[in-house]
C-alpha cells in the first residue's frame, strides 16, 4: 500500500481543451487535489455585451466546437425569452432534431474516441483501427450521422449557420429529410451495438451518491426545454436557476466551480439525464437498459458511458418520431426587438447548459451570464477523485493515473466551454 | 510512398471546432492514416510524441505567455506550421476581447481575477500566431472546411504549396447560382470581401455571409461598409460586423474602429 503518493497528469489527453490533474496524498490521506484548468480565459460573458440580440447564438457558438449546437439553441432560447418571442412548434422540433444530431456525434465522439481506448488498452482511436476495425467503422458511421443530421437541419455541423431568431433561414427539403430518417432507422442497429460493446466494458464498480442535476419535462425527453430537476427534488422553472445554483472561484483553475445553493457540488450530464427522465426514454432503450441489466438511478459516475449509450438510441427513436410530425413549410420569422431579461437551460451533451441575457430598447445586450456543463461538473469531478483515489491506494502510479483519468473522461469534460478552468512544464515533457 | 508525413494537431485559446473538423475526416480516416503518422493530439491521444513534425496545425490564438512559448518551440520543431482556423490566422469571434480594457473583461467574469492571474498570467487580449512566428500555411475558416484539411494533408505529401482560395465568397456563391441578397435583397452580406473555400453556404441557406473565413486578398472593406451604409445599416451595426472573425486584421481594422 502506498502511503505516499503523486499522481500527476500534465495535460489530461482525450478530453476536450487544457486541463492537467494534480493528486498529493501523504501518510494515506490526500493532501492536494485539483483538476486545474490552465485552458485560457476566453472572456465571454464581457465582450459579448454591446454585441446585437440577433447574432448572440452566432457568437456563443463559439464558445465550443464539440457543441455548437446546444450553445446556439440556448442562446436563441433566452434571448426569445427576453424579448417574449413565441417560437413555433416546427422550430421547436427541427431544434430539437438539431440538438440530437449534436449529442450523437458527441456522444460517439466521447464513447468509442476519447474513452473506449483505455478499456480497449489502445492509446488512441487510430491505434483501435489496427485490431478494432469493425469497432471503428461503427463509431465513425454513427458519428457522420450525428454530423450530417446537424448540417441538414443548420446548414453546417460544426457552427451550424441557419438557426437564427425565431426560427430557421431554410427548411430542410422533404427528399433530404426523408432519407435521412431513413439513415437514421437503419443506424439503429449499430446504436444498440454501440449500447452492448459499451456495456460489456470492465467499469469500475464505484458509487458515489451525489446530487443529480438535469432539465425535465413531463411531454418528452428533455433536451432543449424543461424544468430544472434533481435527485434531491428540485423541480423548478428554468428562469430560477440562479436562486438555485451559484458560482464560486477557485483560484488554481480558470473554470468557476458551481454548488447548489446550501448542499454544494452535483452532477450534470447523461447519467442525471438517465436516471431522473428514465421513464421518458424511447421503448427501445428501456428495453436495452433491462436488457444489459441497468437500472436507475444509478450512481456510479463511470456508468455515465452506459447512459451516453442509451441515449444515442433514445436520441435516433425521438428523431424519428420528431421527423414524422415536422410539417416542413417556410414560415414567418420576423419579431419586435424589445427590452428585457431572458434565461434559458438546455441539455448540452455534457450536461446542463444555462445561459441568461439582459437585452436594451436597441437590441443589444447589456448584461450576459452563462454556466457550461463542465463548470458544473468541475467540482463534483474532484469530489469524485477525492473518494477513487484511497480505493485504488494498492495499484501501481501507472495504473492508478489512468484509473484517475478514466473517470474524469467519464465525464467527457469540455474543458473549452468551461473557462470562463497549474503550472506545468507541458512543453518539455510531451508525453502526458 | 516512402515515409508517412509526422503530423501534429495542438490546442490554444480556441473552441476545438478546427481539432472537430479535423475528425470529420470519417471516412476518410483510413486514408488519412495511410498518409501520416499523427505524432501528437492531445484531445484524441494519450500517447503524444515530441517533435519534429512535418506539418502542425495549431488552432486557436496565443493569450498567454505559456502559449506563446510553446508556439516558439512549435515553431522550431516543426518543417510546416499550419495556422489552423480563424482563431490561429486572425483571431476570430474571441479577438472581440481586444476592444475591451483588460479589466473590466477581467472583472465582468471573475469575482477576484487577480488571485488567479497571479498564478496564471493571461494576455487578457487575443493574438493570431502571425504575430510572433513565421506562419507557413494559413488555413482560414471557423471552422475550415474538411476538404480544406485533406488538400493540406495532400499537398504536404507532394511536396507543394496547398490551394486555398482567397477569391470572395461570391465567386462560390454563383457557382451555387444563388440570386445576390446584396444587391437584389440589400441584406449586408460579408461576401464580396470574405475569402472563400464554404461554399457559400450562408447564402445558400438564405442568410447573409457573416465572414467567417477572414479577408479575401484585396478586400475593398471601405466600399462595403460604403454600400452596408446606402442600403440603411445604422453606423453601429456596421462596425459590429467588421469586428466579429477579424476585426483585428489590417483588412478590416478601419471599418471595426468606426464608432
Amino acid at each position: 500500500m502506498s502511503r505516499e503518493r503523486e499522481i500527476k497528469v500534465g495535460y489530461l489527453s482525450r478530453v476536450e481543451g487544457q486541463g492537467s490533474l494534480e493528486i498529493k496524498v501523504s501518510s494515506g490521506n490526500i493532501k492536494e487535489l485539483r483538476l486545474e484548468i490552465f485552458e485560457p480565459p476566453k472572456f465571454f460573458e464581457a465582450f459579448l455585451v454591446g454585441r446585437h440580440c440577433s447574432e448572440v447564438h452566432e457568437l456563443t457558438s463559439r464558445i465550443c466546437g464539440i457543441c455548437p449546437v446546444p450553445h446556439q439553441i440556448t442562446a436563441l432560447r433566452a434571448i426569445e425569452n427576453a424579448m417574449g418571442i413565441q417560437i413555433s412548434e416546427q422550430t421547436r422540433n427541427l431544434r430539437k432534431i438539431m440538438n440530437y444530431g449534436c449529442h450523437i456525434a458527441s456522444h460517439i465522439l466521447s464513447l468509442y474516441f476519447l474513452a473506449a481506448p483505455d478499456y480497449l488498452g489502445c492509446e488512441s482511436v487510430f491505434a483501435m483501427v489496427k485490431d478494432y476495425f469493425p469497432i471503428v467503422k461503427r463509431a465513425l458511421q454513427l458519428k457522420k450521422l450525428g454530423n450530417d443530421l446537424v448540417e441538414l437541419i443548420g446548414g453546417r455541423t460544426i457552427h451550424p449557420v441557419s438557426a437564427v431568431v425565431n426560427g430557421f433561414t431554410k427548411i430542410p427539403e422533404r427528399e433530404d429529410m426523408r432519407q435521412m430518417r431513413q439513415r437514421l432507422v437503419d443506424a439503429k442497429q449499430d446504436a444498440a451495438d454501440t449500447t452492448k460493446f459499451i456495456a460489456s466494458l470492465n467499469v469500475p464498480q464505484f458509487v458515489r451518491k451525489c446530487e443529480h442535476v438535469a432539465l425535465s419535462n413531463p411531454e418528452e425527453f428533455a433536451v432543449n426545454e424543461g424544468l430544472l430537476a434533481s435527485t434531491e427534488g428540485i423541480m423548478v422553472e428554468e428562469e430560477k436557476y440562479r436562486e438555485y445554483v451559484r458560482e464560486l472561484q477557485v483560484d488554481y483553475s480558470w473554470a468557476k466551480h458551481s454548488e447548489i445553493v446550501g448542499r454544494g457540488a452535483f452532477l450534470v450530464g447523461p447519467l442525471a439525464r438517465v436516471n431522473l427522465n428514465f421513464d421518458k426514454l424511447s421503448h427501445d432503450s428501456k428495453k436495452l437498459a433491462q436488457e444489459i441489466g441497468f437500472e436507475v438511478p444509478n450512481f456510479n459516475p463511470f456508468m455515465s458511458h452506459v447512459a451516453r449509450a442509451l441515449e444515442v438510441v433514445n436520441a435516433i427513436d425521438d428523431c424519428v418520431k420528431t421527423i414524422d410530425g415536422v410539417p416542413l413549410r417556410e414560415e414567418d420569422r420576423s419579431y419586435e426587438i424589445g427590452a428585457g431579461t431572458g434565461y434559458a437551460i438546455t441539455e448540452a451533451p455534457r450536461g446542463l447548459l444555462y445561459h441568461s441575457y439582459e437585452v436594451g430598447e436597441d437590441g443589444a445586450v447589456k448584461k450576459a451570464d452563462i454556466v457550461t456543463p463542465t463548470a458544473h461538473n468541475a467540482r463534483n469531478i474532484e469530489n469524485d477523485l477525492r473518494e477513487l483515489v484511497p480505493t485504488i491506494a494498492d495499484l501501481p502510479d501507472e495504473e492508478a493515473t489512468l484509473k484517475c483519468e478514466m473517470l474524469v473522461r467519464a465525464y467527457d469534460p469540455c474543458i473549452s466551454c468551461s473557462v470562463h478552468y497549474v503550472n506545468l512544464d507541458r512543453t518539455k515533457k510531451r508525453k502526458s | 510512398m516512402t515515409e508517412k508525413l509526422k503530423i501534429a494537431v495542438v490546442k490554444m485559446t480556441g473552441c476545438a471546432g478546427c481539432q472537430m473538423e479535423f475528425l470529420r475526416l470519417e471516412e476518410e480516416m483510413p486514408f488519412v492514416l495511410e498518409i501520416a503518422d499523427i505524432r501528437y493530439f492531445v484531445m484524441a491521444k494519450r500517447e503524444n510524441l515530441e517533435g519534429p513534425y512535418d506539418l502542425t496545425f495549431v488552432e486557436g490564438s496565443v493569450s498567454t505567455p505559456r502559449e506563446l512559448e510553446e508556439l516558439k518551440e512549435l515553431r522550431s520543431r516543426s518543417k510546416t506550421l499550419v495556422a489552423f482556423g480563424d482563431c490561429a490566422c486572425h483571431g476570430c469571434v474571441p479577438s472581440i476581447l481586444n476592444w475591451l480594457p483588460p479589466d473590466v473583461a477581467a472583472n465582468t467574469v471573475y469575482p477576484n481575477f487577480e488571485a488567479i492571474h497571479s498564478k496564471k498570467e493571461s494576455y487578457r487580449k487575443i493574438c493570431p500566431l502571425g504575430e510572433f512566428v513565421t506562419v507557413d500555411i494559413y488555413q482560414r475558416g471557423c471552422p475550415p472546411h474538411k476538404n480544406t484539411i485533406l488538400e493540406v494533408l495532400r499537398s504536404a505529401t507532394l511536396g507543394i504549396a496547398p490551394f486555398l482560395r482567397r477569391h470572395p465568397v461570391c465567386v462560390e456563391c454563383k457557382l451555387r447560382e444563388n440570386v445576390c441578397i446584396l444587391t437584389f435583397e440589400k441584406r449586408p452580406c460579408m461576401g464580396p470581401v470574405t475569402a472563400a473555400g464554404c461554399g457559400a453556404i450562408c447564402p445558400t441557406v438564405n442568410r447573409e455571409c457573416e465572414g467567417c473565413y477572414g479577408p479575401m486578398s484585396n478586400a475593398n472593406a471601405q466600399s462595403l461598409a460604403q454600400k452596408f451604409s446606402e442600403i440603411g445599416l445604422p453606423k453601429d451595426h456596421v462596425t459590429r460586423k467588421f469586428r466579429k472573425y477579424a476585426g483585428i486584421t489590417s483588412a478590416f481594422a478601419k471599418e471595426a474602429d468606426n464608432r
